[in-house]
């Protein structure tokens, strides 16, 4: 009899092409996204001239730095962000490398595009210098982010020395309330564990709840395993995920998808697998979630109030306390919902693939936002489906501005930044001091949630539209 | 790379917990090539004011600061973003060592990738050797061959990963170790291949199309 063995497991096995006496692994790698940022590792390779092992297993995306206003590169402005996505452009001509470029129809931010354009397979191996790799873990692959040293290595071997994480089963159950999703789920179990708490670890996402979501909310779930610390998250491949891959560019196609459907159906946890930690979440006790501090652990349901560092018995995380209320601009008891925003943003690898920018429609639908904001698809194609749609009228006819797909205003490196002082209502992933541009404030929510604050002007309930 | 067996130096405190990687550099510096020298956008809006002048009570600003090589900081240090340039700011500004009682996954395996030791101390031994250190720079001596830190009357023992600390100890790099294994790469994606047929091109794929510039 074998061992039973979990998901993971599975693939990292058949990864494995050498185990060190130390007990590292070297692991070959299916699929490796380089962005406008991997110029480090570039430098590192071209320093070493060394040739790119497998530039057909590399794939080049512009999605950090582009501009969302312009998909013409003479129109950007700042010499230094033309550059760097110029820079791409020449690295991955030099090592033939194919490109997603800033106007290629297929453009969009790595973690949107690679399920979309069906690079994102089950039982792959997938590595990106992008901490938000682990989304691809949603089709019941192993993804992970890399530094540029490690990127560097890649390139250089299509492989990567790693040591098998520890492994922890999240389980939720149950069904979740009209109009909670993936970042509620996320948001609420990163609250618990704490920001660190899955360090160390791979999630494998189980249960009813985690049954029931579309692949775009699983993708979302994914997504944030990092902001809880865990090294990816994965969740077995089934029905969903084969329908979502079926016909896209880059998937298998006639014997070749029944061939590989053959084996993609072996990829699940056996029954008796042993995983290092359990947790389980009731999926029905999940509320709208938002962030109010300056870590996603900082979060609350809507409903609650901004902790008292008063109330807090350690002095040091009272210190730290104060000192994030202080960043934020807010007071100790402070109902959130009376949290008063100065702009929006529906946007970034988390929340800004059609279903997202659906929901937060829906809210927007003849309703006019009472702030600025900005809508920045997750890709191109995202953005020509939602204008078939007419999702944009929608968004412009509340007040917001409709962009061009990438990073934008999770991260501010193209420019499109939050104020200082000022704060914002975000569907992104990171609510970090500083994050969306020097001095920021930024609370984290599902766009839906977003949609809602935007109407009301201030942090609100979903559940009182 | 550069091995570290030990180091006695100055330490710098850090009394914060999740220090994340996008304070540690805020992504508007990452446009510049590393030859500037990153030591200067280290904890960038944590050692200016909005106006962007120097907070004289932030430690990195102390006049001693930059002679030490030791960084010792709370919880989930360089959680958050994969950037290797948080580091390369750590290193750019001086410092070999961090130590924490736990480091965001991505952030320690490119600090042993640069050199730059990640020492996890349980939380009580870093608050003793916070509460040690006070508000200023002050000596500590950190072995790697018996992983373990003296400052003092204190003498704590850390940990790290085996591998990552042969390989600090011996500068290694990643690269030149693969290498020897050449052989049984090549084999393997041989094998992968033939197991996994659907992964070679497949009919629908567009390949590399034209490019935009
Ligand atoms: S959208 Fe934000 S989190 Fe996602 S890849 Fe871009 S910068 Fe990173």
């Amino acid at each position: 009899m074998t061992m039973p063995t979990t998901l993971f497991d599975k693939v990292w096995d058949a990864h494995e092409i050498h185990r060190s006496e130390s007990g590292q692994s070297l692991l070959w790698i299916d699929r490796h996204f380089v962005h406008e940022g991997s110029f480090h590792a570039f430098n590192k390779l071209h320093e070493r001239e060394l040739p790119v092992a497998r530039p057909d297993l590399t794939f080049g995306i512009a999605d950090h730095y582009v501009p969302t206003l312009t998909r013409h590169l003479e129109e950007i402005g700042d010499a230094k962000v033309r550059g760097m996505i110029e820079q791409l452009s020449d690295n991955t001509t030099r090592h033939g490398i194919a490109l997603f470029g800033l106007n290629d129809p297929r453009q969009g931010i790595v973690h949107v595009l690679g399920p979309e354009q069906g690079l994102t397979q089950p039982g792959l191996l997938m590595v990106c210098g992008d901490s938000h790799t682990s989304t691809h873990g949603a089709f019941g692959s192993i993804a992970f982010g890399i530094g540029a040293s490690e990127v560097a290595h890649v390139l250089a071997t299509q492989t990567l020395w790693q040591s098998r994480p520890k492994q922890m089963r999240l389980n939720v159950e149950g069904r979740l309330a009209p109009g909670i999703t993936a970042k509620d789920i996320a948001l609420t179990w990163i609250a618990r564990l704490g920001a660190d708490g899955a360090r160390g670890h791979a999630i494998e996402y189980t249960g009813s709840a985690i049954r029931d979501l579309s692949m775009e909310a699983r993708l979302t779930l994914c997504n944030l395993s990092i902001e809880g610390g865990a090294r990816c998250g994965v969740i077995a491949p089934d029905e969903a995920t084969f329908d979502y891959l079926r016909g896209r560019p880059y998937a298998p196609q006639g014997e070749a998808l029944e061939q590989a459907m053959a084996y993609w159906r072996t990829l699940t946890s056996d029954p008796e697998a042993r995983f290092d930690r359990e947790v389980t979440l009731d999926a029905s006790e999940i509320g709208p979630t938002v962030t109010w501090g300056v870590s996603p652990e900082d979060a609350l349901p809507i409903d609650q109030a901004v902790p008292d560092p008063a109330r807090e018995q350690d002095a040091n995380r009272a210190r730290q306390l104060q000192d994030t209320l202080d960043y934020m601009g807010l007071s100790a008891g402070q109902k959130l919902t009376d949290i008063a925003i100065q702009r929006v943003f529906i946007g970034s690898c988390t929340n800004a693939r059609i279903e997202d920018l659906r929901a937060a429609a829906a809210v927007l639908k003849g309703r006019r936002s009472k702030v600025p904001g900005i809508v920045a698809p997750g890709s191109t194609q995202v953005k020509r489906e939602a204008e078939a749609e007419g999702l944009d009228r929608i968004f412009l006819e509340a007040g917001l501005e409709w962009r061009e797909s990438g990073c934008s205003m999770c991260v501010g490196m193209n420019g499109d930044l939050v104020a200082s002082g000022e704060r914002c209502a975000s569907t992104t992933n990171r609510n970090f001091k500083g994050r969306q541009g020097p001095g920021a404030r930024t609370h984290l929510m599902s766009p839906a949630m977003v949609a809602a604050a935007a109407v009301a002007g201030h942090l609100a309930d979903i559940r009182e539209l | 790379m550069e091995p570290i067996r030990h180091l006695d130096a100055l330490a710098c405190p850090l009394a914060q917990a999740n220090v994340d990687t996008d304070q540690l550099i805020p992504a508007r510096f990452m446009k510049e090539p590393r030859s500037v020298g990153y030591g200067q956008f280290l904890l960038h809006d944590l050692r200016h004011d909005a106006s962007g002048k120097p907070r004289g009570d932030f430690i990195l600003e102390h006049p001693e600061a930059r002679q030490a090589s030791i960084l010792v900081a709370r919880r989930n240090f360089g959680a958050g973003s994969s950037r290797e340039a948080a580091v390369y700011a750590l290193v750019d500004f001086g410092f070999r060592c961090v130590i924490a009682p736990s480091f965001g996954d991505i952030f320690s395996s490119n600090a042993v990738n640069n050199g730059l030791l990640p020492a996890t101390l349980p939380e009580e031994d870093i608050e003793r050797l916070l509460e040690h250190l006070g508000d200023t720079p002050g000596r500590l001596h950190v072995d790697l061959e018996t992983c373990r830190i003296r400052a003092g009357e204190l003498d704590l023992a850390f940990t790290i990963s085996p591998t990552w600390r042969t390989k600090l100890l011996n500068g290694w790099d990643d690269i030149d170790m693969t290498r020897q294994h050449e052989e049984a790469i090549t084999r393997f994606a041989a094998d992968y291949a033939a197991r996994h047929p659907w992964l070679k091109a497949s009919p629908g794929d567009p390949g590399v199309i034209a490019r935009d510039f």
